[in-house]
């Protein structure tokens, strides 16, 4: 068995090694943050964290915890490389992305340190696929400094409400405007647009909201374009958490829940648009 | 205006505007006494469509507000359309729909209320009013064809999505015939040698008044866009038509709403082709050429611009206002000539002061329908006639 040979190697040898038995426990997770070509990977014992930015506005982290894998072994503190996460994703899903049902693609992620490739080694039905993906230089993210103490308004939402909403934005409008507000209209979204504005309001006793904690009525708008792309995170997701701090930063996280019923998380942050302009409601 | 559409009424009226966005990319919205009126036309102003849905439609209709004139409006198909845009969604989750226009908003507000006290509220802008109309009465065709929307939609179901048009005719046996239609060039070529046609006996029809032999080319699309209305709301459809060249009027009809949809159909040059064709259309061309010509000069081209009128209704007078339901039923309209009819409209529209521009368009407009109209003395007792307009 030549092909495997890099499993016969110890497993001191990486810095990294995974193993999953269902890879759409991961895959699914990172298709919620792809957006952008190219993804920052960050692993400790806890777990995985992936990163993806743009704009230097924007910026998506989806975590797989370690007691997502079967196995995870980190053998330094934390390892860090940045990958093309469209070819990290396209590998994963090699045998497929909808399998048949009862088959599942299994997984063995390897990695040796900087300067090394990302070893895939994907099993379905005694068939073995092993992909080397070459890793760049990590790059240094954002740093949101979003801090809970400083969050002013927070909702908790069921993704089904929103689904629809954020599928149907009107894209020809620049900006999403959030207005979180302890009085009328509570949350609503609204979009500014070329046939006219459109607002979508959620009272705050609505069967959709788990929870309703705003202290101050907040206006603030988002470039669309920038969160659009959340839409791929709310479709999967079960619920969603709205924060907006003190500076009008935006959270949004999802809580996502996987084929065996695991919990994961994907949270995306994102910068205000300029002030709101005082004549426009 | 104002009105209020609960239940299974907005998936109604969603999918109406479905089939109209087939047709026009501006949506003419007009509250009439008689019920609001969503009208397109196309482009080329081959295709027209209206919808009237009746007060009864609605849990509530005011077409104006007490001591004020109803304003109309004309918007873009696309902004009305991402309103009503997935019917799925609006059968599952919205309650009611409340539409208003005029009061102190310069928008046209359109809101859903829907499941979980969600709300959604589109203030669509707008533009200045225009009615839109286009003069045709199904009375006046000789043919009439009537039969559940499901027979007829399967009947096109078959035909590939590409194809443009469709011919309808009556075949032997009073058999009702749809073929896909093909252009003289495409039917030269071997490679788009293929022609489907259907055939539907007379027994599926609930009313079948033709002649065998006639037949009619006009456009699928616009025509699946009525089907698949009225087969959601599992209506009757009709198909009122007379030589080829001369608009066909398809109408559905329900107590709460009507539909009529006026589409162009190939003139009788087009249809002659000599193109390899199947036994029946050369049988049914004879025919169809002696039936035609008398209207041939009028009606040459297979544009139904000459039929239509879009009119500057913001000359309040009299006149202007009592146009919009001539415009659905000729028969309402005083017996008179079109020629003193529209002259009358100019020298009132010249008369009033300030009157903007438009008033040129409107008597252009009037112009040209009026140069084909004068020739055969046959249009104008049609004017006068009485007619089942509104059906």
């Amino acid at each position: 068995m030549p092909l495997l040979t890099p499993q016969i190697q110890d497993e001191n040898d990486y810095s990294l090694v995974a193993s999953l038995d269902n890879v759409r426990n991961l895959s699914t997770i990172l298709k919620a943050i792809h957006f952008r070509e190219h993804a920052t990977c960050f692993a400790t014992k806890n777990g995985i964290k992936v990163t993806v930015e743009n704009a230097k506005c924007v910026q998506a982290n989806a975590f797989i915890q370690a007691g997502i894998f079967q196995e995870f072994i980190v053998q330094e503190e934390s390892v860090t490389f940045r990958i093309n996460l469209t070819i990290f994703l396209d590998c994963l899903s090699i045998f497929g992305s909808s399998p048949m049902p009862g088959t599942l693609t299994a997984l063995r992620m390897c990695y040796q340190g900087y300067g090394y490739p990302l070893m895939l080694f994907l099993e379905e039905g005694g068939v073995v696929t092993v992909c080397k993906i070459n890793t760049q230089e990590p790059e240094e993210t954002l740093d949101f400094d979003f801090c809970s103490t400083n969050v002013i308004n927070k909702i908790i939402l069921q993704s089904e409400g929103l689904r629809e909403a954020f599928s149907e934005l009107d894209m020809t409008s620049e900006v999403l405007q959030i207005t979180m507000s302890p009085d009328k209209p509570y949350f609503r979204l609204s979009t500014f647009g070329n046939a006219g504005s459109s607002h979508l309001d959620y009272p705050k006793d609505s069967d959709l909201m788990e929870s309703f904690h705003c202290n101050q009525t907040q206006v603030n708008r988002y470039k669309i374009s920038l969160l659009k792309p959340s839409t791929k995170a709310l479709v999967l997701s079960c619920k969603v958490s709205i924060r907006t701090d003190n500076r009008g930063f935006l959270s949004l996280q999802y809580m996502i829940r996987n084929e065996d019923g695991q919990i994961c998380f994907v949270e995306y942050y994102c910068c205000p648009d300029e002030e709101v302009p005082e004549s426009e409601s | 205006m104002r009105c209020l559409v609960t239940g299974g009424n907005v998936k109604v009226l969603g999918k109406a505007v479905h089939s109209l966005s087939r047709i026009g990319d501006e949506l003419y919205l007009e509250p009439l006494e008689d019920g609001l009126s969503l009208r397109t036309v196309n482009s080329s102003r081959s295709a027209y469509a209206c919808f009237l849905f009746a007060p009864l439609f609605f849990q509530q209709y005011q077409a104006a507000a007490p001591g004020q004139e109803a304003l109309r409006c004309k918007i873009l198909m696309k902004s009305f359309l991402a309103v009503f845009r997935s019917l799925a969604t609006v059968e599952r989750s919205v309650e009611k729909c409340c539409i208003s226009l005029g009061g102190r908003s310069s928008r046209l507000v359109v809101q859903l209320h829907c499941r979980y006290g969600v709300r959604k509220t589109h203030n669509l802008s707008f533009q200045d009013c225009e009615s839109l109309q286009a003069v045709f009465d199904p009375a006046l065709c000789s043919n009439v064809l009537r039969a559940p929307a499901r027979v007829l939609g399967e009947a096109v179901l078959p035909f590939p999505p590409a194809l443009a048009e469709v011919t309808l005719g009556i075949g032997c046996g009073r058999r009702v015939i749809l073929r896909s239609y093909q252009e003289e060039e495409e039917a030269d070529s071997t490679v788009k040698a293929m022609v489907t046609e259907m055939s539907i006996g007379e027994e599926d029809f609930q009313q079948l008044q033709a002649q065998e032999g006639v037949a009619i080319t006009f456009c699928l699309k616009e025509f699946r866009g009525l089907l698949s209305f009225a087969e959601s709301a599992n209506l009757s459809l009709s198909v009122h038509f007379d030589a080829p060249g001369r608009p066909a009027i398809f109408a559905v009809k329900d107590s709460l709403l009507d539909g009529h949809f006026v589409l162009a159909t190939l003139s009788e040059s087009d249809l002659h082709s000599p193109a390899p064709r199947s036994p029946e259309l050369r049988r049914l061309a004879p025919p169809l050429q002696a039936h035609s010509t008398p209207h041939l000069d009028d009606f040459a081209n297979d544009d139904i611009d000459s039929y239509m009128i879009a009119m500057e209704t913001t000359v309040d007078s009299e006149g202007s206002r009592a146009v919009p339901s001539t415009s659905l039923s000729p028969g309402l309209r005083p017996p008179c000539s079109p020629g003193p009819y529209s002259e009358d409209n100019g020298a009132e529209a010249s008369t009033q002061p300030g009157t903007p521009p438009p008033k040129k368009f409107r008597s252009l407009f009037f112009g040209s329908i009026l140069a084909p109209a004068h020739s055969p003395p046959g249009p104008s007792p049609v004017l006068a006639e009485d007619s089942e307009g509104e059906g």
